[in-house]
């Protein structure tokens, strides 16, 4: 059944077309597919906001002294 | 005669270099010619011939010149050499001192290139097979570009309007001149050792062969080969195909494009996830419509329609068996009864309380055993005597 932890926006994504194909089919039991219709507009709801809100996040890496990632502003121009 | 100077074969073969050496052409030369006998010495010194269908020229490459060469040298390849002619004068021999070697028609990078693409191909960097798949939804892309020019903004620009939860790091690093390709291969197995990224696009804008170079370098193809996250190369204009190229996981025409394969349209998402919605609501709707419907048909039937009647006749059909229930039961009981009547006065007659009661009695010891004979009576024994209404002890006084 539904996992409870948080999923990923690709995992979102995926169980969302799972649901929407289940509900399509419509063998499941009603009791069921109350929960699975109640999972999926959750699923909607939270993918549709991601993608609403998402603001772009742009950095520079470089290696630091130890040569691991060192993240910095990017300004365009270097 | 006249007296002759004579001389020496090292005076001889000095001579003819002193004249050859002052020579104007000879001290610049340009022959176009077949490579043949090419040879590579551990030294890095380059020793061949150049040909045509009537003569041979030998030719030495010293190994600072040689190493700039940018195309393998193969016999049988049609070359233009540069250089000077001279004698070696230990040998006696004249050869061209070639200081660059170019391939005549098509240009030497071309040849470079196609000799590269032929020997990667054969190590398997193109094979379909070794493409990896690209993240549907990436979550970090690692631009490894230079930082400065218009490929990486247009690049930064698409992804942004495309797909901005895509978290962009660019990785700065050299994409022309010496080292270039060195930077971009470190760049890439750098992304990888600390996992920077779940996909890197590699390119540069548009520029001259030359300037695309780095990414013909073969160590930047088997970095990208070796990269366990997906490659996207982004190399120049349309028409430019390079090594890193047919290497990537997927080839773009131009940067830009590659921001467009690189991620979905959040537009088109919110569109998918609208009609995701609709399909929802309508297969609920309508298999709650159907269970609605059911439950119309069910609640006409008469049960529903008119409860009480249904529990009124039920009450009666109860009312009616209860009645017969304990009409029954009291028949049993009275002829239960009778019978016991019969059993009691069968058993009264049996009684020995009837016999008391006619004056005789029964006499037990102490222990209760019946008396029923003298034996084993002791005089001075106490007894009890069982009458009709009760019982009294005495003594036996004599036997």
């Amino acid at each position: 059944m539904a996992p409870k932890k948080k999923l990923t926006f690709e995992q979102s994504m995926a169980r969302l077309e799972e649901i929407v194909a289940l509900l399509e089919r419509g063998e499941a039991p009603l009791e069921q597919s109350l929960t699975l219709f109640e999972e999926g507009a959750g699923l909607l709801g939270s993918c549709s906001t991601l993608l609403d809100q998402a603001e772009q996040k742009v950095t520079l890496l470089r290696a630091g002294a130890d040569g691991a990632p060192v993240e910095e502003a990017f300004e365009g121009d270097v | 005669m006249r007296e002759q100077t004579i001389l020496s074969p090292t005076q001889v073969s000095q001579y003819i270099k002193n004249v050859m050496d002052r020579d104007r052409l000879l001290s610049a030369v340009m022959v176009r010619g077949e490579l043949s006998n090419y040879k590579m010495y551990p030294s890095g010194h380059h020793y061949f011939s150049l040909k045509d269908s009537e003569g041979t020229l030998r030719c030495v490459m010293f190994r600072g010149d040689a190493s700039g060469i940018r195309f393998r040298p193969e016999n049988g390849m049609r070359v233009i050499a540069t250089g000077r002619v001279t004698v070696f004068p230990r040998d006696g021999q004249y050869q061209l001192y070639c200081n660059h070697l170019t391939v005549d028609g098509i240009g030497d990078l071309h040849v470079a290139f196609e000799q590269c693409k032929e020997r990667l191909m054969k190590e398997g960097l193109f094979d379909p097979s070794s493409k990896k798949m690209l993240p549907v939804f990436p979550r970090k892309i690692a631009l490894i570009t230079s930082p400065a020019g218009a490929a990486v903004r247009d690049m930064i620009r698409i992804l942004g309007d495309r797909y901005p939860m895509a978290h962009v790091c660019v990785l700065p690093v050299h994409v022309q001149g010496d080292g270039a390709a060195e930077e971009i291969a470190a760049a890439i197995g750098w992304a990888n050792y600390y996992q920077v990224a779940d996909l890197i696009i590699a390119g540069r804008g548009g520029g001259s062969m030359e300037d695309l170079w780095a990414f013909n370098e073969e160590s930047v193809a088997h970095a990208i080969f070796q990269s366990d996250i997906p490659v996207i190369s982004a190399v120049g204009h349309e028409p430019d195909v390079t090594i890193a190229d047919l290497v990537a996981d997927l080839r773009a025409s131009t940067p830009s494009n590659a921001a467009e394969l690189a991620v979905p349209d959040s537009k088109e998402l919110i569109g998918w996830l609208m009609g995701a919605k609709n399909v929802m609501e309508r297969s609920m709707t309508q298999r709650l419509d159907g269970h609605r419907r059911d439950i119309n048909r069910l609640s006409n039937a008469r049960v529903m329609s008119n409860p009480q009647r249904y529990f009124r006749d039920k009450r009666m059909l109860l009312d009616y068996q209860s009645n017969k229930l304990s009409q029954g039961l009291d028949m049993n009981l009275r002829k239960e009864r009778e019978r016991f009547a019969g059993i009691a006065a069968k058993l009264d007659a049996l009684s020995p309380l009837k016999v008391l009661g006619r004056g005789y009695s029964i006499a037990r010891n102490q222990e209760g055993d019946v008396i029923s004979s003298k034996e084993n009576i002791t005089i001075g024994e106490k007894l009890t005597l069982r009458l009709s209404d009760g019982s009294i002890n005495c003594r036996v006084e004599s036997l």
